[in-house]
């Protein structure tokens, strides 16, 4: 169970889970809608929903993908996935990720400081630049690095003279994963930096520590939950990009092929066994990515406020 | 046993310095094209002796806090400078300038264990690890949170990271150590424990020691000196007993203790106060003539017995019996005006609402009257003390 109210990721979520405030206790403000002990018929009525609406959504979609595996047979998924084109896939999908990770953190980190703690012109406009990634397609995203780093792109030209080859290669593709995942990091650091203040920092240098002590000892303790937050769901969205990935990819086998752009092949090829195993690993490693952030986030919020 | 200051390593001289703030301006910026910002800080000037505790008392928003922070390296002020021990420190960074400060909200590091926050000062310092140990088991057993070394500020209670807060900045063994209301977000009772418990560490310490407080209560309690500031301004700077008695400005008398405003008139070198221009008596001090504002403070009034005494007559309005004290409401010619009076000293008990009595005024500061009496007029009957 999760613990209610505070979520130190995040921050956002302020909702008290189900059932849990003391019984009959009024929400501040008077009514108590949605708050008090669920013993009434509408409130079972209203968890009833929503578990029948995450079963349509997530639970059965899942299972499906595990009876997908079973009914090819395991021997047949596990051989498949030992293929040297998946294994490429997987590997070639972890490093883009591995990579787009460090650089998210890296840059989410500066932006994250920089919006939080700075007051500078045009600071509205890079706010709302910082959520592009979010809500443009990722296939337009990938489209317009094809413009740019094309063979004939206004930066294509001079790479391609310099012999890097940026487009249907892995730069493009790191380039393109690093693109759609921008927000993460910063969005989920920003509220924490917000939250925690300058206090801190500033007790840290009058006890002597210089700007960089006081970085790496207060500021980044300080926000490592969010930052790990954000660093878990850079790393879910990298694993699973499919869109501007395959625009700047070609989705050449054995070369530019992520495990997205495999199953994707798999899936295309009537070679079920291959997608659902390889959809089932892709799975599986968010799921434990989840779980992990749970896990941290239960052990904090114990010890902390 | 080891004595305290020994333990807290502030008996060595040189670490021992005194502050001097000299015509410090600070202006935070309003928004954006919004009026001109806001002058928190306007040419104050002060020195902080060696070894001296004072206080920073002035109402919330007077800019005090700011002064602190610029003492500390946290602000940089437009204009002025800082000296501490002879030295101009305005251009050291903070991280150099070795002040212990403490915050209001104690400021503590809520990652860190009790342990790791008071060890922080001493391992960006590079302490070697035997030494820090020691160390902070000392602060710990002065702060008497020994076996809370593993706890986190969250696990703690005010008045306990409070002492954390403290025994953190004393660590490194500041030259200067300043606290920032740091008193303010505790109850009355612990407050005041920790209070005469910061007066008890001065004492055996003697480091200097500058701390911010709105409570005029708490700074005449433990402070040597009172800086008053207002409005970013400096009012007064004196011992407790010189910016009670001798108020130099008018806020600083009616700030610090209670005290009634008056207004009066003099002529011929006499004063006479209220709507009813009741003679007061002779002034020694015969530099001011026409409408000025008399303070009087409640345990400055006087009653007279004898006929002999001249004495102003008026009536009691009404009589508060308060343990150790009576207060008493007085109407001098339409005025009101508060009285109080020792229990030992007066028969008190016997007078009634009603009765006539004669007073004298053992001790009154005289202002001008900025705008008149007619503005003082309005201004009292808004707050009461004229019907």
């Amino acid at each position: 169970m999760r613990d209610p109210g505070r979520d130190v990721c995040g921050g956002a979520f302020a909702f008290p889970v189900l059932g849990d405030p003391a019984p009959g206790a009024p929400a501040p403000g008077g009514r108590a809608f949605l708050r008090s002990r669920g013993s009434g018929g509408a409130e079972k009525f209203l968890i009833g929903i929503v578990l029948v609406w995450f079963a349509v959504l997530v639970l059965f979609p899942l299972g499906a993908m595990v009876r997908g595996v079973i009914d090819a047979g395991f021997a047949e998924s596990l051989r498949s996935l030992a293929s040297p084109i998946a294994q490429h896939a997987f590997w070639l999908t972890l490093g883009i990720t591995v990579i787009s990770v460090v650089v998210n953190t890296f840059f989410g980190v500066i932006l994250a400081l920089v919006l939080a703690r700075q007051k500078f012109a045009g600071k509205l406009l890079l706010n709302g630049v910082v959520d592009l990634p979010f809500s443009l397609s990722p296939v337009v995203a990938g489209f317009m690095f094809i413009i740019l780093f094309g063979p004939n792109g206004w930066l294509g030209k001079w790479f391609e003279a310099g012999g890097i080859r940026v487009i249907f290669a892995l730069p493009g593709m790191i380039l393109a994963t690093i693109f759609v995942t921008v927000p993460f990091v910063t969005r989920e650091v920003v509220p924490v930096l917000q939250e925690s203040g300058t206090e801190q920092e500033d007790a840290a240098r009058t006890l002597g520590a210089n700007g960089w002590q006081t970085f790496w000892r207060i500021t980044i303790p300080s926000i490592r939950w969010g930052l790990g937050y954000g660093v878990c769901l850079t790393a879910a969205r990298a694993l699973g990009e499919f869109g501007a990935v395959l625009i700047v990819s070609g989705s050449v086998i054995g070369r530019t092929q992520t495990a997205t752009s495999y199953i994707h092949q798999e899936f295309v090829d009537f070679h079920y066994a291959g997608a659902y195993a390889a959809s089932l690993v892709l799975a599986v490693a968010s799921f434990l990515m989840l779980v992990a952030m749970e896990l941290m986030r239960k052990r904090v919020a114990d010890r902390m406020e | 046993m080891t004595p305290l200051g020994s333990i807290l390593g502030f008996g060595t001289e040189t670490l021992d310095m005194g502050i001097i703030v000299r015509n410090v301006s600070k202006r935070f910026p309003g928004e954006k094209g919004k009026g001109e910002g806001l002058l928190a800080v306007d040419n104050a000037s002060f020195e902080v002796p060696r070894g001296h505790l004072v206080a920073l008392l002035g109402p919330s928003g007077s800019g005090k806090s700011t002064i602190l922070r610029i003492i500390a390296g946290l602000e940089a002020p437009d204009s002025g400078e800082v000296m501490m021990g002879g030295k101009l420190v305005s251009g050291r960074p903070v991280h150099q300038r070795g002040v212990g400060f403490v915050f209001q909200h104690y400021a503590l590091f809520k990652h860190a264990t009790v342990e790791r926050n008071i060890s922080f000062g001493l391992e960006v310092r590079k302490w070697p690890r035997r030494e820090i140990m020691q160390r902070v088991d000392e602060l710990l057993e002065l702060i008497q949170l020994k076996g809370y070394e593993d706890r986190y500020p969250s696990q703690l209670s005010g008045g306990q990271r409070q002492r954390v807060a403290l025994a953190r900045a004393l660590a490194p063994r500041p030259s200067v150590l300043l606290l920032d209301e740091p008193f303010g977000a505790l109850d009355a009772k612990v407050r005041r424990n920790l209070a005469v418990q910061l007066r008890a560490l001065h004492k055996e310490v003697h480091t200097t020691t500058v701390f911010v407080t709105h409570d005029q209560e708490e700074a005449i309690e433990i402070a040597d000196e009172i800086v008053v500031i207002n409005r970013g301004r400096v009012e007064q700077v004196g011992t407790a007993a010189e910016v009670y008695d001798r108020p130099a400005t008018k806020f600083v008398a009616s700030f610090i203790g209670n005290v009634n405003v008056i207004e009066a008139t003099v002529e011929n070198g006499t004063l006479f106060i209220g709507p009813g221009r009741l003679p007061v008596g002779e002034l020694v001090d015969t530099s001011r003539s026409g409408e000025v504002v008399a303070l009087v403070r409640p345990e400055d009034i006087e009653l007279v017995e004898d006929d002999a005494t001249p004495g102003i007559e008026c009536t009691l309005r009404e009589i508060r019996y308060r343990g150790d004290r009576y207060e008493q409401e007085l109407d001098l010619a339409g005025l009101a005006v508060h009285m109080v009076e020792d229990k030992t000293r007066g028969q008190t008990s016997g007078r009634r609402p009603g009765d006539r009595l004669r007073v004298r005024f053992t001790r009154y500061s005289l202002f001008e009257a900025e705008s008149g009496h007619a503005a003082l007029r309005r201004q009292l009957e808004s707050l009461g003390y004229i019907e």
